[in-house]
């Protein structure tokens, strides 16, 4: 038993052996900054290809690849990683719990993606090249066409999703039996809200993509035929199953970043958040939405036409919890006394571009119009403009906002409104010409194009170069407080943050709370 | 389970660092670079060239059990020597609760595959309902019904099929499903069923019988759950023998075969799962003296999964066997 | 306004003005929206989708409006104090409650578009396409007579895409044989695909349906002005997903009938061919020439081998006759080595074969003719 004051282990033991849940984070923290640079790399390649007609860089099949590899590192190894690990880090100091639940399955959730991630990269080496079906890999050009590199993909999948359903459970876990007392379910902090709906929704649809992984094993390996017709399947399947996850999976992408925003939006508003109630209930709204509407990625499919019309209402419903969640960040704003750091230009953009994203994301759910939306460029850049500017622009706000509390180094604030508006000028440049592109008629996922198409790619890539240069500075910025930061010593760094984890001392010390703290009763929620 | 007060809350066990992860990580990540390898030899390998990839397999999946083993140990170790919370046993309660519904949502994918193939893509291929209305025009003369007497290919002639490089499937000879009421007895699923259920049962009568401190009824009734697990998995694979020799059911016999083998595979090999858990359990007792009335959640926990199990099979009984 | 406000305020005019710029000297050269096409769908769709647009841009004006008002005046530096106000049940009941309304005023119209795209009766004619990898195939269904089908490839030279030649008008939006239809009429499209799935789209005819293998999904279009209208595969379908376009000219019905009467009877010609016996000199020349199309991306100027084994010295070529047909006819299943029996006629079939049997130093000496192929389909 260990006894309960002690430190840091020192050296790469302490990394590899920690149970501690600030450990953990860092380590996912880190980790899903290098995919952010890989998967980042990834789209600098396919920009590069497509800023003039005609092929450039590389081949098409490579490009494919490019395409394939860029979409699961973003997506698996870039943003879901990155708010596991701000849930490592704040849910036990938000519930004033001391540690997560299961403290060595933590380890184990994280650990297993390392390696898993050097797999699937390394399937670049291989053989008939890396994966090459887009990150939706529909089969049968995942099955039956497919490099042999597809094997070891699979099993990627399977793994990973091992990796976050144990993230998940802990994450359950840690939040319904570790809250301190007096800390009730309409007390906590919006962002562990968000997390428990995210991780529900991880628990129940990642087995569901090892399911259609699975299949997909057996048809290219043991003769079944799931996804082939002449055996009596159906092609058509794989998109149902993968999409059931599929669907659900954006918004785990994005329910946590609604959590970090209604955490900082109040606190540079110097007001408590509006409608805290009706915030919890339509993100759960939206996570119960989330599981009828898949099919809205599938409308030119060919389903009944009584299928469509259902998923097409299902899905602009899910336009009214989310305008809820608008309503109430900026009437948080409203008559506050606000001030614009970092981290608070970072969720205004947010809240701008999501919602810009959300509207083209409305725009597809109309099924008539998504016929000439569908696998667009239209699509991409609705789906950047929640993800890039939703996820990653709330990541960014995050670690701007939490970072003096994690190492008790302020950073440097003029570099971070730099790297804001480097970030939004390079951001919009890149995707607000895909629409354009994509109403014109440009398919997404293809190496070179049509010479209509050549100024606006042009913009785009020269945006994305901008864009990815940006990340530097923040890299840079990051690095640059932990080693050389001005120590910061307030527990409470902002003026106007709330919530128990700006109730422990700057720096966090490596174990807190281990006494529970008192929760006032009369005080709202934090 | 007592419910969390805050008296009990002061006391929380951080456990200390470990190897546990590190070791479970390099185990798995082996044991399916291996399995991965060893398919892609079986399909795209070239059998002159020597492979290594069931070492790697076998090696990565006995680091792998025996790591899970450890770990089971250590935290078997740690509630006995008393270290564990009333909290940290609820974390344990909700863990494996959480686990049990991801697993719901694992069958849940194959019995939705089973209900989309039977009520929409059968009819379809035969060129019925509105998204199949043209569908004669590939797979003229095929006709469905469940099981499919015979596979869209099979119907038009592996010389003309209409999709190139799918694979040849064959259709099974006979149907798996309830035939005539005089064979009822050499019925196999019937008899697994029964088996199943009583197990569930068994396994309930164990539980009540550490309920009340009573380790011999115990022990017995959990025996017999484990000798019914046994027998269940025995039946099932004679059950497969016949589909697979008498029946001529393979994993190549199209659409049937596959959700077939699939569903009452995969819960065959829960079946196994849980059968070693409780197994595992019984040793514990027998050898360990473990459990006591108020203190047996590795049994709990392993007759939480036993009862799952059971249940998936009902509902494999009713929409593979039945209907 | 302070100091600071002013900073930010040019600050964020930058993108705005970048974006705005782009967007009018785009016009200029480019397109930026939707086209409205030449079909009735097409505008139908085009008039959705600027309705969708249209209450979209009012609501970000008003919910951005307001966010930026906050931004201007409700700021720190200017000595405001905060309000404390936390909820409203009746402004969050409003704002729940109005967005849904006028997600019906939406879903009305989306509705009936919707059932229009998908009324597929009353059509004049049939069409159907097949996608393969990466070509398509239209084949003209025809209940008396002969069908008419033929591929339709790339037609775009390599030189263009690898930029050692200028790129023409057209670049990637060319085939060497476009589909034909005739103006207002209503065309029933029967898409379905040999291999992966495909999608046909064009944005003017209002028309993207995937082609999925082994089900035939319908469509339609009927395009009031002729013209030439150019689209290409919306579905991933592997390396050359984005080299497979679709380009179809729009004529009157009289022009029509007479392409249509004109492919007739080169269909009619090939099935005189078929018929007939060809020396091994006409065999070994025709099957040179459809090696090079068909077979050559895989197998290898020299037989050498590639993607596909090499035929040069292959156990198959040299060896029984029967099983090197089934090979080019049936393919090998689960491999990239396709069908080819559908895909072309049986004089080509018969020429390649004999080509790859006498070509690359296999000298079987033996032949096969258009007959040998036909019989061997047959069974
Ligand atoms: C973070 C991820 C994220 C989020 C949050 C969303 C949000 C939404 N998405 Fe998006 N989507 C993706 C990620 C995401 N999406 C991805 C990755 C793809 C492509 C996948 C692939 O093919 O590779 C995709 C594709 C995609 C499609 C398929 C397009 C196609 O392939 O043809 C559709 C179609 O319906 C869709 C719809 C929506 C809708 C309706 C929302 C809604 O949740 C948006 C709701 C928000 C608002 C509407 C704005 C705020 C609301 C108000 C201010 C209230 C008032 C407004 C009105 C009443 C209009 N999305
Ligand atoms: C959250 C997920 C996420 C994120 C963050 C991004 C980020 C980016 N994406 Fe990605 N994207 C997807 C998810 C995401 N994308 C998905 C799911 C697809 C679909 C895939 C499919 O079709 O299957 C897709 C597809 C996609 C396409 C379409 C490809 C195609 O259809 O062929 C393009 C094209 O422009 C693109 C571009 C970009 C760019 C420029 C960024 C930039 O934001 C990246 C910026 C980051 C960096 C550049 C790295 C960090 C910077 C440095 C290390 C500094 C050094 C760099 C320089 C000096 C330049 N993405
Ligand atoms: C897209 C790629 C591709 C094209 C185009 C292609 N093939 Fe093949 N071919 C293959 C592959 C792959 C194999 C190996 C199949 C296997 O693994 O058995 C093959 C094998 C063969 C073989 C058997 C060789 C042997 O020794 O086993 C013959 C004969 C053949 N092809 C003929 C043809 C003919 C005739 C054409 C053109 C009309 C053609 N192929 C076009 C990919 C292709
Ligand atoms: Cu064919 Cu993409
Ligand atoms: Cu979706």
């Amino acid at each position: 038993m260990g006894d309960h004051h002690h430190g840091p282990a020192k050296g790469l033991s302490r990394w590899l052996f920690t149970t501690n849940h600030k450990d953990i984070g860092t380590m996912y923290l880190w980790f899903s900054f290098a995919m952010f640079i890989l998967g980042g790399f990834f789209a600098m390649v396919i920009r590069a290809e497509l800023f003039q007609p005609g092929m450039q860089l590389v081949e098409p099949a490579f490009f494919n690849q490019m395409t394939t590899l860029h979409g699961l590192v973003m997506v698996f190894g870039a943003i879901m990683p990155s708010f596991v690990g701000l849930a490592n880090w704040l849910i036990p100091m938000m519930i004033g719990a001391p540690d997560m639940a299961l403290p060595r399955m933590n380890n184990w959730s994280f650990w297993i993606l390392p390696p898993t991630f050097l797999l699937l990269a390394s399937t670049l080496f291989m053989e008939g090249g890396a994966p090459a079906f887009g990150w939706t890999f529909y089969a049968p050009l995942s099955t039956t066409y497919a490099p042999p590199s597809v094997t070891f993909f699979i099993f990627s999948v399977h793994v990973l999703g091992l990796s976050s359903i144990m993230g998940s459970i802990n994450i359950i876990a840690t939040v319904m039996n570790m809250r301190a007392p007096g800390m009730t379910y309409m007390k906590m902090p919006l962002f562990v809200w968000t997390w428990l709906i995210t991780a529900f929704l991880l628990v129940a649809v990642m087995p569901v993509l090892a399911g259609a992984v699975t299949m997909m094993l057996m048809d290219i390996h043991f003769g079944t035929s799931f996804f082939s017709a002449a055996g009596g399947g159906d092609p058509v399947l794989f998109q149902h199953v993968f999409w059931f996850f599929g669907h659900p999976e954006v918004y785990i992408i994005i329910l946590p970043a609604f959590g970090v925003v209604s955490q900082i939006i109040p606190a540079f508003s110097r007001k408590p958040l509006f409608g805290y109630d009706s915030m919890v209930y339509a993100t759960a709204s939206i996570a119960f939405l989330s599981f009828i509407v898949w099919a809205h990625h599938m409308y030119t499919v060919g389903m009944p036409v009584a299928g469509e019309l259902f998923f097409m209402y299902a899905t602009m419903l899910i336009a009214v919890p989310t305008g809820v969640k608008v309503f109430n960040w900026v009437t948080t704003m409203w008559r506050g006394a606000l001030t614009f750091e970092t981290p608070m230009l970072f969720c205004i953009g947010f809240l701008v571009l999501f919602t810009i994203g959300g509207f083209t994301g409305l725009m597809l759910s109309i099924a008539p119009s998504d016929f000439q939306y569908h696998d667009s460029y239209f699509v991409v850049a609705h789906f950047h403009y929640v993800m890039v500017a939703g996820a990653v622009f709330s990541m960014s706000a995050a670690v701007y906002y939490w970072l003096p509390k994690w190492c008790g180094k302020m950073y440097n604030e003029a570099m971070g409104k730099t790297h804001f508006w480097i970030s939004f000028i390079g951001f919009n440049l890149t995707f607000f010409p895909q629409h354009f592109v994509g109403l014109a008629g440009m398919p997404r996922r293809i190496p070179d194009y049509a010479l209509q198409f050549a100024d606006f790619n042009m913009m785009s890539s020269i945006g994305a170069f901008i864009y990815g240069a940006s990340q530097i500075l923040f890299l840079y910025n990051v690095i640059a407080t932990i080693v050389a930061g001005k120590p910061v010593s307030d527990d409470k760094v902002w003026e106007g943050a709330e919530g128990l984890e700006w109730t422990v001392p700057t720096p966090a010390p490596y174990h807190t709370f281990e006494t529970p703290p008192r929760i006032d009763p009369d005080h709202v929620h934090s | 389970m007592t419910t969390q007060t805050s008296t009990e809350y002061e006391k929380y066990y951080v456990p200390e660092k470990s190897r546990l992860a590190i070791c479970a990580t390099i185990g798995l990540v082996l044991s399916i670079y291996g399995a991965a390898s060893i398919m892609n030899d079986m399909t795209f390998g070239d059998p002159s060239q020597p492979s290594n990839a069931w070492t790697i397999f076998l090696l990565g999946l006995f680091f792998f059990v025996a790591t899970l083993f450890g770990w089971f140990r250590t935290a078997i170790k740690e509630n006995i020597a008393g270290m564990n919370s009333a909290q940290l046993k609820k974390s344990y309660v909700l863990g494996m609760f959480w686990f049990i519904f991801s697993e719901v949502m694992f069958f849940f994918a194959f019995f939705g595959t089973l209900f989309y193939v039977r009520v929409l893509v059968g009819p379809w291929l035969a060129g019925e309902g509105e998204a199949g209305r043209m569908n004669h025009l590939l797979w003229e003369g095929f006709q469905f019904s469940w099981p499919p007497a015979t596979t869209p290919q099979e119907a038009v002639g592996i010389a003309s099929q209409p999709i190139a490089n799918n694979g040849s499937f064959t259709s099974q000879e006979t149907s798996m499903a309830f035939g005539e009421v005089s064979h009822w007895y050499h019925w196999l699923p019937l008899w697994n069923t029964i088996i199943l259920l009583s197990s569930s049962v068994t396994v309930h009568i164990a539980h009540m019988g550490i309920l009340d401190g009573n380790k011999k009824k115990f022990n017995l009734w959990l025996a017999i759950t484990v000798l019914l697990g046994i027998i269940f998995l025995y039946v099932q694979a004679v059950e497969y023998h016949e589909a697979y020799v008498q029946f001529g059911l393979t994993l190549n016999s199209g659409i049937y075969g596959s959700t077939f083998f699939m569903l009452t595979g995969f819960h065959g090999f829960h079946v196994a799962m849980g059968m070693t858990m409780l197994l595992i359990q019984l040793l514990r007792s027998l050898k360990g003296g473990h459990f006591t009335a108020d203190d047996h959640f590795g049994f709990e926990a392993s007759s939480w999964y036993w009862h799952f199990v059971d249940v998936v099979w009902v509902f494999l009984f009713l929409f593979v066997y039945i209907l | 306004m302070s100091f600071e406000a002013k900073r930010l305020w040019k600050l964020a005019l930058g993108p705005v003005l970048i974006l705005m710029s782009a967007a009018v000297v785009g016009a200029e050269v480019n397109q930026v929206n939707m086209s409205q096409g030449a079909t009735e769908v097409g505008r139908d769709i085009y008039n959705l989708h600027m309705l969708i647009l249209g209450i979209c841009t009012v609501i970000g004006i008003g919910v951005f409006g307001v966010m930026f008002y906050s931004i201007i005046y409700h700021r720190k530096s200017k000595g405001v104090t905060p309000a404390t106000f936390h909820e409203s049940t009746k402004v969050e009941i409003a704002w729940t409650v109005v967005p849904f309304l006028i997600l019906i005023s939406m879903a009305v119209p989306a509705t009936s578009t919707l059932l229009d795209i998908y009324d597929y009766e009353d059509a004049e004619m049939d069409i159907m396409i097949t996608g393969y990898q990466w070509k398509w195939k239209y084949e003209y269904l025809n209940e008396n007579g002969e069908n008419v089908s033929f591929f339709s490839n790339l037609r775009t030279p390599q030189s263009e895409i690898y930029n050692t030649e200028d790129k023409g008008q057209h670049y990637l939006l060319e085939v060497d044989e476009p589909v034909v239809i005739p103006v207002d009429t209503k065309v029933r499209l029967l898409v379905t695909a040999n291999d992966v799935i495909h999608s046909w789209w064009v944005p003017e005819l209002a028309v993207k349906k995937d082609a999925i293998p082994g089900f035939i999904n319908e469509a339609w279009t009927r395009a009031s002005e002729t013209g030439i209208y150019r689209g290409q595969c919306a579905e991933l379908c592997g390396k050359d997903h984005g080299f497979m376009p679709i380009v179809v000219n729009v004529v009157s019905r009289d022009e029509y009938n007479d392409w249509l009467g004109a492919k007739q009877a080169e269909a009619a010609e090939i099935k005189a061919l078929m018929a007939q016996t060809f020396t091994m000199d006409e065999l070994m020349e025709r099957g040179e020439a459809v090696y090079q199309r068909a077979c050559l991306a895989c197998h290898g100027a020299k037989g050498e081998g590639g993607l596909g084994k090499a035929i040069a010295g292959s156990p198959l070529a040299t060896g029984e006759l029967g099983a090197h047909l089934d090979v080019g006819i049936n393919g090998v299943p689960g491999t990239a080595m396709q069908a080819f029996g559908g895909q072309m006629n049986d004089v080509d079939m018969a020429a390649v074969i004999t080509y790859q049997r006498n070509a690359f130093g296999n000298n079987m000496g033996d032949m096969v003719q258009p007959i040998d192929v036909f019989n061997y389909k047959k069974g």
